[in-house]
């Protein structure tokens, strides 16, 4: 570790704010709490992939001891399809008052139908055994082949596609050039289809909520979640009740990697908290956590590419299917927009086609759709590559996007660190390190490339100096893995005091202004342009004090190390008054020295990674395993190393998941038959090497410190770089994930290349 | 539903508490007796968010009955620093950022704890193996394992 010895602290490795509560358990996550009179909430789900709900009789239910409240969805705000979208961010109120709770159709096992609160959790439980509902049950679809032939099952008759009613809720398209000029002039085209099964975000905390209201409406609410502003908004929207009637206070938060950016039980629970008038506890188990929440799409896509050859690629056509779960909304602007923005291609179509079936609603994933596109296109890559006989790499270099390319979702490019990622990843020890014996285990190394848009959007902070002149940063984005540090790290630095006399706190919806989800790589772009702008006002309150009690013009007094001193010898002859001296003073010489910015941030500039992947495989037993691996990003400036490390290699460990083991696995009767721990294979400690992280910092010309975000692009290259490992390892490429054991036994035994397509 | 009444050993201390019969440790820790430093992240022993030891041994405390702990000595997150002092490995999750959203640090830090006292010179693979049941999504292990090496490294030296 590096020692802190100078009093700067961007760059340096200090110990995050909230790390003492989280080493010691001390910390406060979603379930911890409690509340006087506290009863339990349960939920009643469909056992049937799709049934219309002809009648719900609750009351059975109702006279079980113990029970408190019932609600069904006639208890929530219904938003009618006739009147148009409403939208909260990116969610249509529409399909989220439905995904809630089912209204008229149960569209996937685990949908809400009904909910209960009572005294014990038990009692809940048994409750929800006494609702009987009248379904009527319907075909299903659950793969998107089955979804979209004419005759598949129709999830919602309202959505129409090419004039029929389909499940087919959307299609998207970024177009450059003419693709069919384009292929004219290639000497080589190379086109894949690729298929991927969802996987869910794995967060190890469930959701879980505490809600109370008062008899006048007035709510508080204690949840984990990734945005306790979209608590409070989702929850006013669903139950009736006032924003300005809702305190969203943001617990810890236990992981959420996009999953936590929507609502599943708040709007419940304050119903039950309304009607019973008793604060109303729900926490969903596991099994609940993988039926009824995320993942992200499965996915179907095919990538065609034409290139020279002198290697220059001259036409690419993507078409991406993604499934959306119940609800329209799957990620086909992540798949579409960002797999083929890492490269400049003048002729470009890339397609997306958001599908329903009936599953679970999908919800965001770490670069939600990235990851699915940049597996397909970056395989293709891999074998136009070979076929040019070109290392990876420098194809890549040849084609690479840089400043003034014009990427095809839009944008033309300022300054990117892409080019730089690629020649780090290439002159990396990995990259020069002969692959070793795997005695008799087939090694083999492979690369990929990737991209994610940022953001940047609403961010609120005030920043208070405390009477004994330390310091308060208050924000309005959980901190899901680390952001507190690097807010500390940058708000030391500015002032000019130690880093330790900065405490960070994640404010509720009420003490402070709006600020958009931790999501999309923007907290610490975000938070910390109006951490610094708050700041820098806090200086300039400084300065004006110090003038005043010397009696000279602010502008002769600067803030340097902590402390005013006068600009010059010229400006007066006096000892520099520190932050505690001012703090001290503050009552007698104007009041509190506060200030708070509220801003829309702009100018998040994307990411882009490149990683290198070294596998070994176990051809009996058809497991591969990831020996080696390197991640490159171009991360901006890291305020906090530690931490922007443990973005890109807690990514690629999600990545080697998705690419090796992972994936829902669907009954005959359309349910999820691995809804846990066990079966549903995350990795584990053992089944990883160490990731080594090369950090490129080519700073955010539009951001104060040079922030670009980094929690996304760490997982959008991993699926390619590992299956490109393994083609390299055995000479056999794989067009499904995961390239599980079972499947990579059955495409070592297949005899040609074309049985494993 | 009668509860049943169990004496047993907290961190230490001795404690009491009454619980139902099908009630696990986990539920009783973080019910009656306000230890909530334990997790809980699958309820089916595959995450390792609720590891505490009984009488120095591993165990994931959903697995566990809460009756079962009667006469035993349990020790969980609560109990491993020494009042203002942290344990080494929570001194070094701190330093080396082992840690990212929390919510497996408890379990890993009681898990650790319990294979540097068997084992205080472990391998990396030792180290990996050990820990192979306690899921962290967030950091992909590696600042984790070095965290325990780094460790045991220097608790040797002392
Ligand atoms: S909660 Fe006990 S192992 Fe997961
Ligand atoms: S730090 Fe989040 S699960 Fe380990």
């Amino acid at each position: 570790m590096n020692l802190v010895t100078n009093n700067k602290w961007i760059g340096q490795r200090t110990i995050r704010p909230d790390g003492m509560d989280k080493v010691t358990g001390r910390a406060q996550f979603a379930a911890d709490t409690t509340m006087p009179g506290q009863i339990w909430g349960k939920v009643l789900r469909s056992p049937h992939p799709h049934a219309r709900i002809r009648g719900i009789d609750t009351s059975k239910a109702e006279k079980l001891p113990g029970v408190k409240a019932v609600v069904t969805s006639k208890d929530i705000v219904d938003f009618p399809i006739e009147k148009g979208a409403v939208m909260l961010g990116i969610q249509d109120m529409r399909w989220m008052c439905r995904n809630v709770m089912a209204r008229d159709k149960a569209l996937f096992p685990g949908h809400p139908v009904a909910a209960v609160a009572a005294t014990t959790e038990a009692i809940a439980a048994e409750a929800c055994k006494l609702i009987e509902v009248d379904y009527e049950v319907l075909p299903w679809s659950i793969e998107i082949d089955d979804a979209i032939k004419p005759d598949a099952p129709i999830l919602h008759e309202f959505n129409k596609f090419d004039g029929k009613p389909s499940n087919i809720a959307g299609r998207l398209e970024h177009k450059k050039g003419d693709i069919a000029e384009g292929f004219k002039k290639a000497d080589i085209v190379i086109e894949r289809t690729f298929t991927t099964r969802p996987v869910h975000q794995g967060y190890i905390e469930p959701h879980a909520c505490l809600i109370s209201v008062a008899p006048d409406g007035k709510t508080t609410i204690w949840s984990s979640s990734q945005g306790q502003f979209m608590v409070r908004a989702m929850t006013a929207y669903l139950t009736g009740i006032p924003q300005s009637d809702i305190r969203a206070i943001p617990a810890e938060i236990g992981g959420g990697f996009g999953g936590k950016t929507i609502v599943y039980l708040e709007p419940l629970a304050t119903l039950l908290a309304k009607k019973s008038g008793r604060p109303v506890k729900m926490v969903m188990t596991r099994e609940e956590v993988m039926r009824a929440t995320g993942p992200t799409s499965g996915s179907k896509s095919t990538v065609k590419i034409g290139a020279t050859k002198d290697g220059k690629i001259v036409a690419a056509h993507g078409t991406f299917y993604l499934q959306a779960g119940a609800f329209p909304g799957s990620p086909i602007r992540g798949a579409a927009g960002c797999s083929f923005t890492p490269y400049d291609i003048p002729n470009l179509l890339s397609e997306g086609f958001d599908v329903c079936s009936n599953r679970s609603k999908v919800a965001a994933y770490r670069a939600p759709g990235a990851p699915i596109g940049a597996y397909a296109v970056e395989c293709v890559m891999d074998e136009v590559a070979e076929r040019l006989k070109m290392d990876p790499l420098d194809f890549r270099l040849k084609n690479a996007a840089k400043e003034g390319t014009k990427a095809a979702h839009g944008p033309v490019f300022p300054r990117i660190g892409y080019i730089e990622t690629v020649e780090a990843a290439k002159n990396s020890p990995h990259y020069a390190a002969p692959l070793g014996d795997g005695h008799g285990r087939p090694r083999g190394r492979g690369v990929a490339s990737g991209f994610w848009f940022n953001a940047g959007g609403e961010s609120s902070a005030q920043v208070n100096i405390t009477e004994d002149g330390n310091v308060v940063v208050t924000t309005g984005h959980p901190d899901i893995g680390g952001s507190r540090a690097g807010i500390a790290n940058i708000c030391a630095e500015l002032l000019g005091i130690d880093y330790r006399r900065v405490s960070v706190i994640i404010g509720d919806t009420q003490t402070v202004g709006f600020s958009n989800l931790t999501g999309g790589s923007r907290v610490l772009f975000a938070s910390s342009m109006v951490v610094t702008q708050s700041t820098e006002k806090i200086i300039q309150t400084l300065r004006e004090r110090a003038a005043k009690i010397w009696e000279i013009d602010p502008e002769a007094v600067k803030w340097e190390n902590g402390a005013a001193h006068p600009v010059s010898p010229n400006a007066g002859q006096f000892e520099p008054l520190t932050l505690q001296e001012l703090a001290e003073k503050a009552p007698a010489m104007g009041g509190p020295i506060g200030a708070g910015v509220q801003l829309n941030t702009q100018g998040a500039d994307g990411g882009f990674g490149t990683h290198v992947c070294d596998v070994e495989v176990d051809v009996d037993l058809g497991i591969a395993r990831v020996i080696r691996y390197t991640a490159v990003q171009d991360v901006g400036r890291a305020i906090h190393p530690g931490y922007v490390e443990g973005q890109l290699q807690g990514g690629v460990a999600q990545g080697i998941g998705w690419a090796l083991n992972e994936e829902y696995i669907y009954t005959r009767e359309g349910k999820v038959d691995n809804p846990g721990f066990l079966d549903y294979r995350m990795p584990v400690c053992s089944d990883l090497p160490m990731i080594d992280c090369i950090m490129v910092e080519i700073p955010n010309p539009k951001h104060p410190q040079g922030v670009k975000g980094v929690g996304e692009v760490p997982l959008v290259p991993v699926m390619a770089a590992v299956a490109n490992a393994i083609y390299n390892a055995l000479g056999k490429r794989f067009y499904a994930l995961p390239m599980s054991p079972p499947k990579v036994l059955e495409v070592l035994e297949a005899p040609t290349r074309e049985a494993a397509e | 539903m009668a509860k049943v009444h169990v004496t047993t050993t907290i961190n230490g201390e001795p404690m009491e508490f009454l619980c139902e019969p099908s009630d696990t440790m986990l539920d009783a820790l973080r019910g009656p007796l306000a230890l909530t430093g334990s997790k809980e992240g699958c309820a089916s022993g595959d995450c390792g968010a609720c590891s505490i030891t009984v009488d120095d041994r591993l165990v994931c405390s959903c697995l566990m009955l809460a009756v079962e702990s009667q006469d035993h000595e349990i020790r969980t997150i609560e109990g491993l620093a020494n009042g203002e002092h942290l344990h080494p490995l929570q001194q070094k999750f701190l330093e080396m950022a082992a840690l990212q959203c929390g919510i497996c640090t408890s379990g890993m830090l009681v898990a650790s704890d319990a294979l540097l006292r068997k084992n205080p010179d472990p391998s990396e693979e030792e180290v990996r193996f050990w820990l192979a049941g306690n899921l962290c999504r967030c950091t992909g292990y590696d600042k984790i394992v070095r965290a325990v090496m780094e460790t045991a490294a220097e608790m040797r030296a002392q």
